[in-house]
């Protein structure tokens, strides 16, 4: 069943009187309990994809066309305090750096006993327990002393558990999280990452992951979607997008990056590159946005923006010359 | 001007942040070395440093039990150092009231060899001490006790170095290329400087060498008069490697030096990066934690923990038979769709503990899988030979 369909999404940017879109025809679906990654370079969207959903755009940035559905209502449709009430309850996002998300002020355990206090109603006392336990759920040692740390206190790790915690506090529908482990080793990473997928199994939370590792999205996500400049560019199942990725982009994706075991099976090998920059959002080139760079350009490239294709495995592609 | 901009790195001020680690990203460290440079006579001609030749690491004969013991044997090193050791004083709590200071171990007895046209990679997560191995190579960072060698030049724990020399010995390319170019100066005076600092006074030549470096790093004369903001993250980076190439230094330490940069641009300076120590008989340290960055670019790898390098060895050893759980619990973390099932077994949990207090023992046990009670007291594990070119730290690897 679909809990989420963007369709046809464009958010547009306004600056000096001019608009550009940042955004374009992006439309995908994600099923209750389903796990989406957006794979994605700085600029290329994902994020304020996410923020749409949320209904959290900042000025100057607005939707200009399509739609985002959320268990079947538009959200454009709800009023401020009906979008309020759904966000922390049934819709949660966990962002990149959680110092900055937490408030410096309070202990981590009053900042996940809110949750309780605004969505469920709970009692102080009640809600501060209840926190304890979500702390213990994130697996955080020492959970009642923890409870009462400042997040100046906490490791890196650690705040991004809380801010887990704080997430999936009132068993969200669906989590959004934007590049949780960007700022993390590589260690830690792997633990957030088991860490999310367990939780959000064990309540049926959906995910949509945004981050600009192929390699981390792959492997916490069943579905991904490769964005680039503003654009949806292929929709594919996990495995397929390492194994038979359609888009040249893509495949300038997964072949770019050194990935371990590949030196001994193959020798030091130039790495393929793609070429040139990514472009900004106020020349985005026209027809296909990837054409500049892109090694199977020809004339239609230039002038046509490319339509979906459907292909195998449900999954879909935008280019005139996939495969 | 130099003097000038000498006296500011001299008196070092690292930033250190809350656990005691030099702030990632402070543009205090990211600042460009330039000032430690001078003249240096036209094109050398290294014999000894035939591009991308890995020598065998088991120069240290039979039965070899230390890193120390194969250092000693290696006539051909380029860089050396021996039991590197670099603590910090960190004042009190509150503006040094109450609490006195505490000592920081950043680096507890290191020891690495790089050797002509060699790429060592440095690997560790955050906080492990490789930043600072590097900056005490430069010379940035006083050593506590220890020896550095850099192709015959002492850089030792309170002596004085010349400066000038190791510039024209040892550069670094910085993470952050938007941190690490000054934004006043166009990109013909980043690189024209050094030069004239270092006494080439033609201006024929000066202008050749800067054409030339800019040829090489894949730029053309006509971005000599362009500022830093008018580049793209790529291009900042290839500036940033001109200037740590103008010299023509032997060394060169690369911190991270993709991990800034759009996903789609990293396999253009990875490649860049090996071409250029091919064609110009280049050494490198990777400092990394991309493990496939380290894996495609190393001959041989070390990997650190809590300022200990606790696995060291030829590329294909670390990468295919590691012998350290910390080892094997970082290519474990490493997400990917197709990992073999047995992997997560490896999986580390926890973060690495403080450098003001390492665990007793082998620093490690509190986060190893496999730890026993050998591992939980002292003395700690030393590293041993596990096989050609290959050395663990660690008890119970075999």
């Amino acid at each position: 069943m679909t809990l989420l369909a963007v369709e046809d999404l464009r958010i547009d940017l306004t600056a000096g009187g001019i608009s550009h879109a940042a955004v374009d025809s992006v439309s995908f679906e994600i099923a209750r309990g389903e796990t989406f990654g957006l794979v994605g370079e700085s600029g290329c969207g994902k994020t304020i994809t996410a923020l749409a959903v949320m209904g959290l755009l900042p000025q100057p940035l607005a939707i200009g066309g399509g739609k985002v559905r959320f268990d079947g209502r538009a959200i454009e449709s709800l009023d401020a305090d009906e979008m309020r009430r759904l966000r922390g309850k049934r819709l949660a996002m966990i962002f990149q750096e959680p110092m900055t998300a937490l408030n410096p002020l309070l202990p981590v355990g009053r900042q996940i006993a809110e949750m309780f206090i605004l969505h469920e109603g709970a009692s102080w006392r009640d809600a501060e327990r209840r926190a304890v336990e979500m702390l213990a759920r994130v697996r955080v040692s020492a959970p009642e002393r923890r409870a009462r740390d400042y997040p100046h206190q906490l490791s890196g790790g650690m705040r991004q558990r809380v801010m887990i915690a704080i997430a999936l506090a009132c068993s969200p529908d669906l989590l959004i999280a934007d590049e949780p482990t960007t700022a993390l080793d590589v260690t830690v990473q792997s633990e957030m990452v088991d860490l999310m997928r367990d939780l959000c199994v064990a309540n049926g939370t959906a995910i949509l992951m945004i981050s600009h590792d192929l390699g981390l999205v792959g492997s916490m996500c069943r579905t991904v979607g490769v964005m680039y400049a503003g654009r949806l560019v292929e929709v594919r199942s996990s495995a397929d997008v390492f194994k038979s990725a359609a888009h040249p982009y893509t495949r300038g994706l997964v072949a770019s990056l050194p990935r371990l075991g590949s030196r001994a099976a193959i020798g030091q090998q130039r790495l393929q590159e793609i070429s040139g920059v990514v472009p900004s959002i106020a020349d985005f080139p026209p027809g296909c946005r990837f054409h500049p760079r892109c090694d199977r350009l020809t004339d239609v490239c230039r002038t046509v923006a490319p339509g979906v294709t459907a292909l195998a495995g449900n999954g879909r592609v935008r280019c005139h010359h996939h495969g | 001007m130099a003097d000038e901009a000498g006296q500011s790195h001299l008196g070092l001020h690292l930033p250190l942040n809350r656990e005691g680690r030099i702030a990632e990203g402070d543009p205090g460290r990211d600042r460009e070395p330039r000032d430690l440079t001078l003249s240096r006579s036209a094109a050398r001609t290294d014999p000894g440093s035939g591009p991308g030749q890995a020598l065998p690491l088991s120069a240290g004969g039979e039965g070899a039990q230390s890193s120390n013991a194969i250092a000693q044997a290696d006539e051909a090193a380029l860089l050396e150092v021996k039991d590197l050791v670099v603590e910090f004083q960190i004042a009190g709590p509150f503006l040094g009231i109450g609490g006195g200071t505490r000592v920081l171990h950043a680096v507890s007895g290191v020891d690495l060899t790089v050797r002509a046209g060699e790429c060592l990679g440095l690997v560790g997560e955050s906080g492990c001490g490789k930043t600072t191995v590097a900056l005490s190579i430069l010379g940035l960072v006083p050593a506590t006790r220890g020896a550095i060698t850099i192709d015959g030049m002492e850089i030792g724990s309170r002596g004085s170095i010349d400066r000038r020399r190791l510039a024209r010995t040892v550069q670094m390319v910085f993470q952050d290329p938007y941190a690490s170019l000054n934004p006043r100066q166009t990109v013909r005076r980043t690189l024209v400087d050094p030069l004239r600092l270092h006494g080439t006074t033609n201006a024929g030549e000066i202008e050749d060498r800067m054409a030339d470096m800019l040829r090489r790093v894949g730029l053309t004369g006509d971005h000599a008069d362009r500022y830093p903001h008018e580049f793209s993250g790529g291009q900042r980076q290839r500036i940033g490697i001109a200037r740590a190439l103008i010299l023509r230094p032997k060394l060169v330490l690369c911190d991270e030096p993709v991990s800034a940069l759009d996903v789609s641009i990293r396999a253009q300076i990875i490649n860049l990066l090996l071409e250029l120590k091919e064609s110009l008989g280049l050494s490198y340290i990777m400092i990394s934690h991309d493990l496939g960055v380290v894996e495609h670019m190393s001959d041989r790898v070390a990997v650190m923990y809590l300022g200990r390098i606790v696995e060291t060895g030829d590329w294909r050893a670390i990468f295919e038979r590691p012998g350290h759980p910390y080892t094997r619990g970082l290519i474990a973390a490493i997400p990917d769709v197709f990992a073999p099932a047995g992997v997560a077994a490896d999986k580390v949990r926890g973060e690495i503990p403080s450098p003001f207090d390492p665990p007793a023992g082998c620093a490690f046990h509190p986060r190893c899988p496999i730890a026993v009670d050998q591992c939980r007291a002292p003395p700690g594990p030393e590293l041993r030979r596990l096989g050609t070119a290959h050395e663990v730290s660690c008890w119970r690897a075999s």
